[in-house]
């Protein structure tokens, strides 16, 4: 439907393909850059760097978070400087990471981090801190030790909204990797785009496009299939 | 032979809610219990009734060692409750169950470090005492009220603690469930013989369980009435003329909270 209105759209609106290119256009631009590689190339840098600082994000973020939720001290010592650097767009690190790291991989999967970091940590956090104390009642009364009370109530009880958070975090991670692509580096579906309009190939800025939303998407899906497995979904069903 | 004091007992609490003055330190506190002084014996089964609000369950809660009293003070055996421990089990008033775990997970929790097959055997058998076989590997959220009231009973029960300490074990659930229970309860107490701690609010409950009733009074809240039962049980309310006594008694009592 959408595609049937975009071909229409681009026949009778008198704007040049240069400008606004028709879907048979993009599809048959796609193809090309599918045969010869180029875009198998981007995408897999571009995820290279996703991986990498959201993998970052949550081994560092995740712990940070359970510690903020449950020691008042760390608490009142990093919460302060938590909230004082999450609402800064990882974006306006952009000048810092390039004078830190150079250009290149580092300060690209840096930004990534940045962005996943943040936010992973808040919500750890207060999903820790939103825990029934019932639950430490039970453990308490039924003599666990402080890894028990990790393993056996506070991970499993954060677990739902985790994974909710890791679904949001996920999305802006990939929201930001393709700017960040667009200045430190010389790779990525970031770099494809931003080069593209460089050399006014609207229709390869368009390839670049559908090629993030299809694996926005996808990410995505992946995410919420995690908050399927059974031993998480009591998070979606109990009342 | 006392096997648990709680000597002179007094508990508040801030609440910065209802704070009338800013400066006043006294004003903003609710005395919750006032000066509440009892006696348990080993195995025995009692009964604790009283208005909403008045603070049965906080005194559950400092008998089970999960919150403190202002004043005054508890002890089993002789030595001061400072923290819970797995002599005495909490039923909790809104289920206690871990949502992410199966009823099998749950139930052997408080059994986790026996060997594993005497672990299983036991876990099986309590399961099966309170009629939950065939749903072990079901999770909380697929369970009914009362199947949930049961699968936290078989938990407790498990243990083979001391003393089980239930804060109303039997609200929310249909007349029918409600008197299964009641009746496993009685049948549990009468072959293993462990102390119970009952909160209720069904005067009938505490009738035809109690080896002791007490009741409180609303807030700050005292001991106001104290009785022994020594009927043996099953009880049959109507035709033990001093229990249909005291169970008009009672409602007076609580009548106004609890008009039929
Ligand atoms: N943590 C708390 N902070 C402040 N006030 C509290 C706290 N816990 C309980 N209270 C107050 O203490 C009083 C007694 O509460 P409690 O839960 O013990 O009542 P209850 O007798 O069990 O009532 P119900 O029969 O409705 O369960 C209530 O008025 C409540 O507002
Ligand atoms: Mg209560």
């Amino acid at each position: 439907m959408v595609i049937l209105l975009w071909e229409l759209v681009t026949r009778y609106s008198g704007w040049s393909s240069q400008v606004f290119p028709s879907p048979s256009a993009v599809f048959s631009s796609m193809l090309e850059l599918i045969t010869n590689g180029e875009l198998l190339k981007h995408t897999v840098a571009s995820l290279f760097r996703v991986t990498a600082g959201f993998y970052l994000a949550v081994v560092l973020g995740i712990p940070l978070g359970i510690i903020l939720g449950r020691v008042k001290i760390a608490k009142l010592l990093f919460n302060p400087l938590v909230q004082f650097l999450r609402p800064i767009s990882p974006l306006a690190w952009i000048p810092l990471a390039m004078l830190w790291f150079g250009i290149g991989d580092v300060p690209a999967i840096f930004l990534i981090f940045l962005s996943s970091f943040f936010p992973l940590v808040v919500s750890t956090s207060v999903a820790v801190e939103s825990i029934k104390p019932t639950y430490f009642q039970v453990a308490s009364n039924f003599n666990f030790s402080r890894m028990e009370v990790l393993t056996k109530i506070i991970i499993p009880a954060i677990t739902p909204n985790v994974i909710i958070a890791l679904r949001l975090t996920i999305t802006i991670a990939w929201l930001v990797v393709v700017a960040a692509e667009m200045i430190a580096v010389q790779s990525g579906l970031g770099y494809m785009i931003l080069d593209s309009r460089n050399a006014l190939r609207m229709d390869y800025v368009m390839v670049g496009m559908i090629v993030i939303g299809i694996i926005g998407l996808l990410l995505d899906m992946v995410m919420q299939a995690l908050g399927n497995i059974e031993s998480t979904a009591w998070g979606r069903l109990a009342k | 032979m006392s096997y648990i004091k709680i000597e002179a007992i007094t508990k508040s609490y801030h609440d910065r809610r209802s704070a009338p003055r800013k400066n006043s330190d006294k004003s903003n506190e609710i005395r919750v219990l006032d000066n509440i002084n009892l006696e348990f014996k080993e195995g025995e089964m009692v009964c604790i009734l009283g208005p909403s609000g008045c603070g049965k369950s906080t005194l559950l809660r400092m008998i089970a060692g999960f919150d403190s009293p202002t004043s005054g003070q508890v002890t089993i055996h002789d030595k001061a409750v400072t923290g819970p421990s797995d002599n005495n089990i909490f039923v909790f008033q809104h289920s206690g169950l871990l949502p992410w775990m199966t009823v099998w997970d749950n139930v052997i929790l408080g059994v986790r470090h026996l060997p594993e097959e005497e672990k299983n055997e036991r876990a099986q058998e309590y399961i099966d005492i309170v009629d939950l076989s065939g749903f072990e590997h079901h999770y909380p959220h697929q369970l009914s009220g009362g199947m949930l009231r049961r699968a936290e009973l078989a938990r407790a029960v498990a243990v083979q603690p001391e003393m089980l300490i239930m804060d109303e074990p039997f609200s929310g659930l249909d007349f029918l469930t409600h008197m299964k229970i009641r009746e496993e309860l009685v049948n549990m107490h009468e072959f293993l013989g462990q102390s119970m701690l009952i909160v209720t609010h069904d005067i009938d409950d505490a009738l035809i369980m109690g080896d002791r009733i007490i009741v409180l009074s609303s807030r700050p809240s005292q001991v106001k009435l104290e009785r022994t039962l020594s009927f043996d049980r099953p009880r049959d309310l109507s035709k033990i003329p001093e229990l249909s006594e005291l169970r008009d008694e009672l409602y007076f009592m609580l009548g106004v909270s609890y008009a039929v």
